[in-house]
This record gives C-alpha cells, structure tokens and sequence, in this order.
C-alpha cells in the first residue's frame, strides 16, 4: 500500500457532512479507491494475524477450541475476548469478567455513531453490518478521503478480517502449544502499530486532531492504573472536546 | 457450561453495543458540534487504545516494555519516511522481535 500519497491529507471540512462529498472530488479517483481496498485487505491480514495470540490466550486460559472459536465468531471484538480469556484464566468471576469485556465493547457503540453517517446502511442489513463496527473496520474508513472510499475501506476491511481472525483463532487455540509466546514474533506490536499507521494522515493532518490525540493519550496513561479495564478508552472519548477549544463555539444549551 | 454462557452473553452484549450505536437515531448528529465531536472520536478512542497496548496490554499498571516500545517508535520512524503500512506493521513487529532474541 503506498504511502497514502493517493489519499489527500485533509481534513474533513469540520462540521462538513458526510454524505456532501462531491462527486468530482478525491473520493472517486481510482487510485484513492484503490487505496482503499490496500487499506482494508492489509489490515485485514496484518491485525487478523493477532488472532493466533488470541487463539493461543484462549487455549492457556482454559477455553476449549469450540468456546475460543465461538468467541471469535459472535464477539468479533479483540479486546474484549483477551479480556475474557484473562479473567477466565486468572479464575476470575465469570460474571465481572463477561461485564468488563462487554464495557470494552462500549467503544464500538461511538464508533457505530460516526459510522452511521457515513456507511447509510439502513432497514436489516445494519443488523450485519453492526456485528464489523470495531477498531480496525472505524480506522479505515475514516482514514479515507470520502464517503464512498469510506465505505469500501470499510466492507474490505470486515470480510478480510472476519476471515482471517476466525480462521487465526482456530489455527492459534489448536497450535498454542507450538506457537509459545506470541510476543516472541512481535505480535503485540502489530495491532498498536497498524491503528498508529492508521491514524498517521490525521494526526498530521489537522492541529484540532492533535490536541485531541494528545489529550486522549494522557487520559489513558492516567486513568489506566486506576479504573477497570475498558474504562480509561472510553473515558478518552471526552478527548474529542479538545478539538473544539480554538473554534471558540459558544455553548448554546441544547439537548 | 457456566463458562459458555460467558462466551455466549459477552458475544450477545458486544453485539448489543455495535448495534446500538449504529442504529442511534440520525437526529443526534443534527448539531455540527456533535457531529464533529463523533467525528474526533475515533481519533481519541484509537489513540487511547494505542497508549494502552502499547503501555499496559496486560493489566492495569503500566510497564515500560523496551522491545514493544522500540518497535513503536520505528513505525513512527517508517511512518515518517512514508513507508507503505504492510512495511510499517512488518518494522515494528521485526525490531521488537529482534529486540526480544537479543535478550532485551
């Protein structure tokens, strides 16, 4: 995948619906689309490869390859199976731990929020289309140019990582034995660095997007140590109040 | 079997969330504010989670792990040298692996 040089570096116009993409705009050059599909095939293969740390955590934790596996399939969520296959294993409560891991999910409910804008999928295909709203899925569509390379970054993203999460899934639980320590492959660091590479076009995009970044990073560091998994994330959504400190907007009371 | 009802109820309810949020109604985004303010979510929220994985993708203290750390730091260097993302991803993995063979 090129360096993004297909995906202009600029921001959104704020406030700019989504849907106003104009039809001569960057959006629909075929480079930029299929700069997308790049996007979506190589997270899809490069994240979904963490589904062999995720199989193999499920395994050590005592899952059996049928309950690592359905994990994968109806949760589709990776942090919040590694959360449930810890407290599993650490013989935590089954009841606090399917909680917290549900509370890892809470992120994916904002990310619905802004992808709902911009996906326009409507009637019962949003009841498929909800099951891929996640981190990866959210990053890449949001890190395209427009609403239609948006929503192909999107689709590539879900069906290649779908696949290849499920199938890592199954390979890891069954292989954990042989696989050892994911850490020893550098696994850890591919879902970290493909969110950061991700982001990359944002964060040098838009000084708002930085102070947002920043904000959210420090929320994290000092929220982690002190509140239960899944929390600090979404507490960092305040973050997102940042990018509107230069705007200087007045605050009109609305509900 | 207590620990597939587990499986099964952590599935259903992170399903419940996705949903949710997707089918909010369109009404909530009517305000340019909010509408920018989700639009910045997803920056807060995947740099959130970056700073976790990266500094505490095991519990809830932080450690600094040099090989993870070093591996990010040279996606942050191949990303400034505009480097293709599979190049990026495979940078960061090899020089935290390497990191890790050499004992660090």
């Amino acid at each position: 995948m090129t360096a993004r040089e297909t995906a202009p570096e600029a921001p959104r116009p704020p406030g700019g619906p989504d849907g106003a993409a104009t039809a001569d705009g960057p959006d629909e050059t075929d480079g930029a689309h299929a700069a997308a599909v790049r996007d979506g095939l190589g997270v899809g293969l490069a994240v979904g490869l963490s589904g062999f740390a995720f199989g193999a955590a499920a395994a050590t934790a005592g899952l059996s390859a049928a309950q690592a596996c359905v994990l994968s399939l109806l949760a589709f969520t990776g942090a919040s199976q590694f959360a449930l296959a810890g407290v599993i294993g650490g013989g935590g409560g089954l009841v606090a731990g399917t909680l917290g891991a549900v509370l890892l999910g809470g992120r994916n409910a904002l990310y619905g929020l802004r992808l709902s804008g911009l996906l326009r999928v409507r009637g019962a295909r949003r009841l498929l289309t909800a099951h891929v709203v996640i981190d990866e899925t959210t990053a890449v569509a949001t890190a395209q140019p427009g609403p239609r390379t948006a929503r192909t970054g999107f689709h590539v993203t879900a069906v290649s990582l779908y696949l290849t999460w499920n199938l890592t899934t199954l390979l890891g639980v069954l292989g954990a034995a042989r696989l050892g320590d994911p850490g020893t492959f550098g696994l850890d660091v591919l879902g970290p660095a493909a969110f950061l590479a991700l982001l990359w076009p944002r964060l040098t995009a838009g000084r708002a997007e930085l102070r947002v970044a920043a904000a959210a990073g420090a929320i994290a560091i000092v929220a982690t140590p002190l509140l239960p998994a899944g929390v600090p994330v979404m507490l960092a959504a305040a973050a997102a109040l940042a990018g509107f400190v230069p705007a200087g907007l007045g605050r009109r009371a609305r509900r | 079997m207590s620990v597939w009802i587990a499986v099964v109820a952590t599935g259903l309810g992170c399903y419940a969330l996705k949903l949710g949020g997707l089918v909010a109604p369109r009404r909530v985004l009517d305000d340019p504010r909010v509408r920018r303010f989700t639009e910045l979510i997803p920056v807060a929220l995947l740099t959130a989670l970056i700073t976790v994985q990266a500094l505490a993708p095991d519990g809830p203290s932080l450690e600094f792990d040099v090989p993870r750390l070093a591996g990010l730091g040279s996606a942050v260097a191949a990303l400034l040298l505009r480097a293709p993302f599979l190049v990026v991803l495979a940078v960061a993995a090899a020089v935290a692996a390497g990191l890790r063979l050499a004992g660090l």
